[in-house]
């Protein structure tokens, strides 16, 4: 199908996108990879009156290191985040991701930021973003504020944008000394989004235990979500394989999957805990575990 | 609404092309309709099958998901740029003649032209490599393996002409 009538503005300058967004709210759409925004316009499901079109603002378009923090701009690709040195050698966790979310062509224009902003909670990016600690940086014409990743998930499709705000930076914080991340995840074919998934952040202290772990899933509930008790059942635990089995359990019973066509909700929650163990011995393994 | 137009330079094919466009209109539409490029095919118009697979400046992009008011300023390369030579194929082509990588056509388009970037960046693929790159491209007639086989023999042959 094609999309119903709509006023498109390739934005000249932030501030102008920011102007537009603060005047037509939710009647205006901003556009970046369009991967998701221009299929939704095809079949109608959205129609929005203005496209905001940001691919202009190549102020936008950047991966830069900062302290110990990376900075990825709301028009870094897919593509550009998967050749770029910093992400591989400083966040390995999203560089291991991103071959797993859809196809090259759909990579070579898909965003980081876009992803977010879409916030499918099938999606497995929200689950990186969430494992790593990420924060989401926001700007309007009000303003600019920061918001940590498990505030900005709000379900599925919704996050803590206000209608005027752009969502302009994500910040990824280097891991702790002593971490190790996985992303596994089982889908019908290669690029499709996943029956289910899980990324897994561990972190050691000096005496090889756990002092710190993460667990976020995709497509495990109405919304992105960390498994808190899964992960506190590990802190202060050695990687035992008995701990890992208890924390794989506590997350196939904390996870909420809504089953679909591919995977019944009892298949989900089997695939999760068989997932959380694997991703656990590998984040295990990978923090330095002996 | 009224419908508002977008002048749009952009060059197709290697020819600078003006025209005046709808917000809505798709960019694979554009090709079809307003330029008379129909090898661009159109299976699904949300992303998933890749027939209407087009370079924008030189990266595979899907032309279903993008707007042809979005192209201003950015060149664009359909399958009919590979050859406007009924007897003399491209290279890539001609190995999927030879190889038997299709049978219908409705697939081939789409692939062609993710295979031209993908053979740019990897000269001397694994057939691993070739599967990974092809995962963005349905096709419901081959069963995929002439297509490996084609894209393997083109491999070598742009690798040998190259190396001349
Ligand atoms: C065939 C296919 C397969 C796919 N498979 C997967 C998959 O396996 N896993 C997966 O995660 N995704 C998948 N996707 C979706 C893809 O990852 C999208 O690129 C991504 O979800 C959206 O990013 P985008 O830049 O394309 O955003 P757009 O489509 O441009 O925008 C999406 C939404 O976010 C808003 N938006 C965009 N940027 C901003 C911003 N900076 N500030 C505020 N709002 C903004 C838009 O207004 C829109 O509402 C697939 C897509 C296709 C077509
Ligand atoms: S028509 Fe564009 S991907 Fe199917
Ligand atoms: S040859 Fe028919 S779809 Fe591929």
């Amino acid at each position: 199908m094609k999309p119903a009538p709509f006023r498109y503005v390739a934005a000249r300058s932030l501030d102008e996108a920011l102007a537009l967004k603060a005047e037509h709210g939710d009647e205006a759409r901003f556009l970046a990879g369009g991967q998701s925004l221009i299929p939704a316009m095809n079949f109608r499901l959205a129609q929005p009156a203005m496209l905001i079109d940001i691919n202009p603002l190549k102020e936008l378009d950047y991966i830069r290191r900062a302290g110990n923090v990376l900075r990825i701009g709301a028009l870094a690709r897919y593509r550009a985040l998967q050749r770029d040195a910093a992400v591989a050698r400083h966040q390995p966790l999203l560089a291991e991701t991103l071959p797993h979310v859809a196809h090259p062509q759909i990579r070579n224009r898909g965003t980081l930021a876009g992803n977010m902003a879409h916030a499918d909670p099938a999606s497995e990016l929200p689950a990186v973003v969430l494992a790593l600690g990420g924060r989401m940086h926001a700007r309007s014409g009000r303003g600019e504020r920061w918001i940590d990743a498990r505030d900005f998930f709000k379900g599925a499709l919704t996050t803590a944008l206000k209608s005027d705000e752009m969502l302009t930076e994500i910040e990824l914080p280097d891991l702790p000394a002593k971490s190790g991340a996985a992303f596994l995840e089982v889908s019908r074919r290669r690029g499709d989004y996943a029956m289910m998934g899980v990324a897994a952040v561990v972190t050691l202290g000096a005496d090889g235990a756990c002092i710190g772990a993460r667990l976020a899933y995709c497509n495990a509930g109405e919304k992105q979500m960390l498994a808190g008790k899964a992960a506190q059942a590990l802190v202060g635990r050695r990687g035992a394989d008995k701990y890992i089995s208890d924390a794989a359990a506590l997350a196939e019973s904390e996870i909420d999957p809504q089953g679909n066509v591919h995977a019944s909700k009892k298949f989900q929650r089997h695939l999760a805990g068989v997932l959380t163990r694997r991703a656990l011995q590998t984040a295990l393994a990978r923090a330095g575990a002996a | 609404m009224s419908e508002e137009l977008h002048q749009v330079a952009v060059q197709v094919n290697g020819k600078h092309c003006e025209r005046r466009v709808e917000s809505r209109l798709l960019l694979s539409d554009f090709l079809r309709h307003d330029l008379g490029l129909t090898g661009t095919h159109v299976g699904c118009e949300h992303g998933v099958c890749g027939a209407c697979t087009v370079l924008m400046d030189g990266l595979p992009v899907r032309s279903c998901l993008m707007l042809a008011a979005q192209t201003n300023g950015h060149a664009i390369e359909t399958v009919e740029s590979l050859t406007n030579d009924r007897d003399k194929l491209h290279p890539l082509q001609q190995a999927f003649h030879e190889a038997h990588g299709l049978q219908c056509g409705f697939c081939t388009p789409g692939i062609l032209m993710t295979m031209m970037a993908f053979l740019k960046e990897t000269a001397s693929p694994s057939e691993a490599e070739i599967r990974e790159a092809l995962s963005g491209n349905l096709c419901r007639c081959t069963g995929y393996q002439k297509i490996v086989e084609a894209v393997t023999l083109a491999a070598r042959r742009i690798g040998q002409a190259g190396a001349r």
